[in-house]
């Protein structure tokens, strides 16, 4: 992996197998639990990141072990990014106890104390303010740690964006917010809920720096993120990064998409951020198809590993249905 | 607790005053604690609770927050979350329903839903109640509505004792804390007892102790209702009141055992009668002590309108000391 200190994407062949790993590692345990899903292993909302996976880990990639994440309810991809296990994933969303939330919180709520990943928030736009606050709560700490706040263009119609955007600038608070943006919050169009579709922009209203870039380019998302990064950790002044990205399934898995025709999902597939980096690295030599072979075995052999082990996790305890509700004390 | 201010003489002071040394005691034993809200720093805070601390404690450990009640709800939440311990004060409940988001889907379920990983060690302070003609978007009583809610502790300082003591066992506590200051109190003087020097936030207390009736009350209507007891003594009739300063987890043996003494209860709860805590408790007693019962529960709560400005209105909305009395009298009589 890259030296996350270094503001530039290095483009050698050891990191471009890992991008291209995550990125799969994140697809293919998505098509796990769609078919669990329907096997009603998986119950619940769940919603599939597919197609967006190189925002999380273009981003995840330029951050540091003591940097902070705020995500939301299509988590998946930043859970893993991040190096939640995919056994404690997997056991989540089957509702085990040995999931990473013990199985309280599911598809929508992964909270993770050792990757300092706060969630898992499925109340649109309700983790930026969070993230102001762990960035505000390193800071007053000096921990010099920033924090990633992914959200997608649904939470840009909501207050709290505003509000928190205006804080974290007015406070110097070191926070990269990360806007997901598929052009849809749920089904409602972009244009048909922004006054102003270029989200990029609403930075200069609080004077945040920011870029925009193309959300389905891990490496061009993974080289915004490091510059951006940088500047959040070394100037203390929070910054906006939009990207551009599609979901190519249904919202949740109760969705006929009636708001989007097919011809717009066809132009979308042919971006698709895995099909892409691989071309790229078959024209260019830098992978030979069968370490691509190699990878894809990998990644099913780890998806079947955590199959395996969430079903053979246990339930919890119905006895323990209050516990943490009030807490006894602060965990280390 | 050894850093009460004025040490062994007595003071007469006001209840504000008693907030503000609650607060300052606080910021100075831990350098992680801070207060952030509207007006809390340059203007001395809508109520002037801390008038004066940012001179001398800085405006980072008093923080100006803008008009951006979720904003800095939540911030305090995640700042809380990230090892700091964060007082965020709401000019009123009326406003805090702007951050009920923060305050009810993540400060009250984030340990839960995490499977205990997170505890959310913030305290949140707000005014409530009515009294000074603000109208009806200054001067309910919301603070049954979050006492609904698992996962949040609620606390009611009505005496000069607990506004200067409850903060810092609220610091100290995991979980988010709720702490509503009624707004008849913050002029209301009286001498802050030397000899306490803590207390506790789990507990109700027995302000008047009576064997006829028991009245349930906490925040701005408990002195209401000591008033109405002193009345009530001259009438021949021994009331006890019970201040219940936690509103969430109720102190549930203690309304028990009085119950038991005195058989009677008359709830007196400024907040409105449908769905209120005031019906929580009566249900509570009627659950747990139905034979003990001589008479049926009485409640005396505010009128189910919004809060009106004209003063005869306003008083005509909220429970008033006459009220207690011939509720209490009636019951009393009945037997």
């Amino acid at each position: 992996m890259n030296d996350p200190a270094m503001p530039k994407v290095h483009l050698d062949r050891t990191h471009l197998r890992h991008l291209l790993t995550a990125m799969l590692r994140i697809r293919r345990f998505e098509e796990k639990c769609f078919e669990l899903y329907q096997t009603e292993k998986i119950r619940g909302f769940m919603h599939l990141y597919d197609g967006e996976e190189a925002v999380s880990v273009g981003v995840i990639e330029a951050l540091r072990p003591e940097d902070a994440i705020v995500a939301t309810y299509r988590e998946h991809g930043q859970a893993l990014a991040r190096g939640i296990g995919m056994n404690p994933l997997m056991a989540e969303m089957y509702g085990k106890l040995e999931g990473c939330c013990r199985g309280r919180g599911g598809s929508m709520h992964v909270f993770d104390a050792a990757t300092r990943f706060y969630g898992g928030n499925a109340i649109v736009g309700g983790g930026l303010p969070l993230a102001v606050g762990t960035a505000l709560g390193d800071k007053m700490l000096k921990r010099n740690s920033v924090t990633a706040c992914f959200f997608g263009d649904g939470a840009v119609d909501e207050g709290s964006f505003h509000e928190s955007m205006n804080l974290a600038s007015l406070w110097k608070l070191p926070v990269l917010f990360v806007c997901e943006n598929n052009l849809y919050s749920m089904g409602m169009a972009v244009e048909r809920a922004e006054a102003d579709t270029d989200i990029g922009h609403k930075g200069v209203a609080y004077h945040m720096p920011g870029e925009v870039v193309d959300g389905m380019d891990v490496v061009a998302v993974e080289a915004a993120a490091r510059r951006l990064v940088a500047q959040v950790r070394e100037s203390c002044v929070p910054c906006l990064l939009e990207c551009r990205t599609y979901r190519f399934r249904a919202h949740s898995m109760f969705d006929a998409q009636a708001y989007r025709g097919r011809a717009e999902l066809d132009v979308w597939r042919k971006r698709d951020p895995i099909v892409r980096l691989q071309a790229w690295l078959a024209e260019t030599a830098m992978l030979h198809p069968d370490e691509i072979d190699r990878i894809e075995a990998e990644v099913a052999a780890e998806i079947d590993a955590a199959v395996a082990f969430a079903e053979a996790g246990t339930l919890e305890d119905v006895k323990d249905l209050e516990r943490f509700t009030i807490m006894d004390r602060v965990p280390q | 607790m050894s850093q009460s201010a004025g040490a062994a003489e007595p003071q007469r002071i006001t209840y504000r005053e008693a907030c503000k040394q609650g607060i300052r005691a606080a910021i100075l034993a831990d350098p992680r604690v801070f207060l952030m809200g509207e007006d809390v720093a340059r203007y001395g805070g809508c109520y002037a609770v801390t008038k004066g601390l940012s001179e001398e404690l800085g405006e980072d450990r008093i923080r100006d927050t803008p008009l951006s009640e979720g904003g800095y709800v939540g911030a305090g939440i995640g700042a809380a979350i990230a090892g700091v311990r964060p007082i965020v004060e709401i000019m009123t409940v009326n406003f805090s329903l702007l951050a009920a988001d923060q305050i009810v889907n993540n400060a009250a379920s984030i340990s839960h839903m995490s499977g205990g990983q997170f505890a959310v060690p913030v305290v949140i302070r707000m005014a409530t109640g009515a009294g000074r003609q603000l109208a009806a978007q200054h001067s309910h009583s919301l603070e049954g509505w979050y006492a609904h809610i698992p996962g949040l502790k609620v606390l009611a300082p009505a005496t000069h004792e607990d506004a200067r003591f409850m903060l810092q066992p609220a610091l100290d506590d995991p979980n988010p804390v709720l702490i509503f200051e009624h707004v008849m109190l913050y002029n209301r003087e009286d001498v802050l007892d030397p000899a306490v020097t803590g207390v506790d936030i789990s507990t109700a207390q027995v302000r008047r102790a009576g064997r006829d009736v028991t009245l349930i009350t906490y925040g701005g209507s408990l002195f209401k209702t000591l008033e109405a007891a002193e009345a009530l003594q001259a009438e021949g009739v021994e009331a006890e009141v019970i201040d219940l300063r936690v509103l969430r987890p109720l102190d549930t043996p203690t309304l028990l055992a009085s119950v038991a003494r005195t058989h009677r209860v008359v709830i007196i709860d400024e907040g409105w009668r449908s769905g209120s805590l005031s019906a929580e408790i009566a249900a509570r007693i009627a659950e747990a002590a139905f034979f003990n019962l001589d008479a049926p529960i009485r409640r005396i709560c505010s009128a189910e309108v919004p809060i009106p400005y004209a003063a005869q209105m306003e008083q005509a909305a909220l429970p008033q000391v006459a009220t207690i009395v011939a509720t209490v009298l009636a019951l009393v009589r009945s037997r």
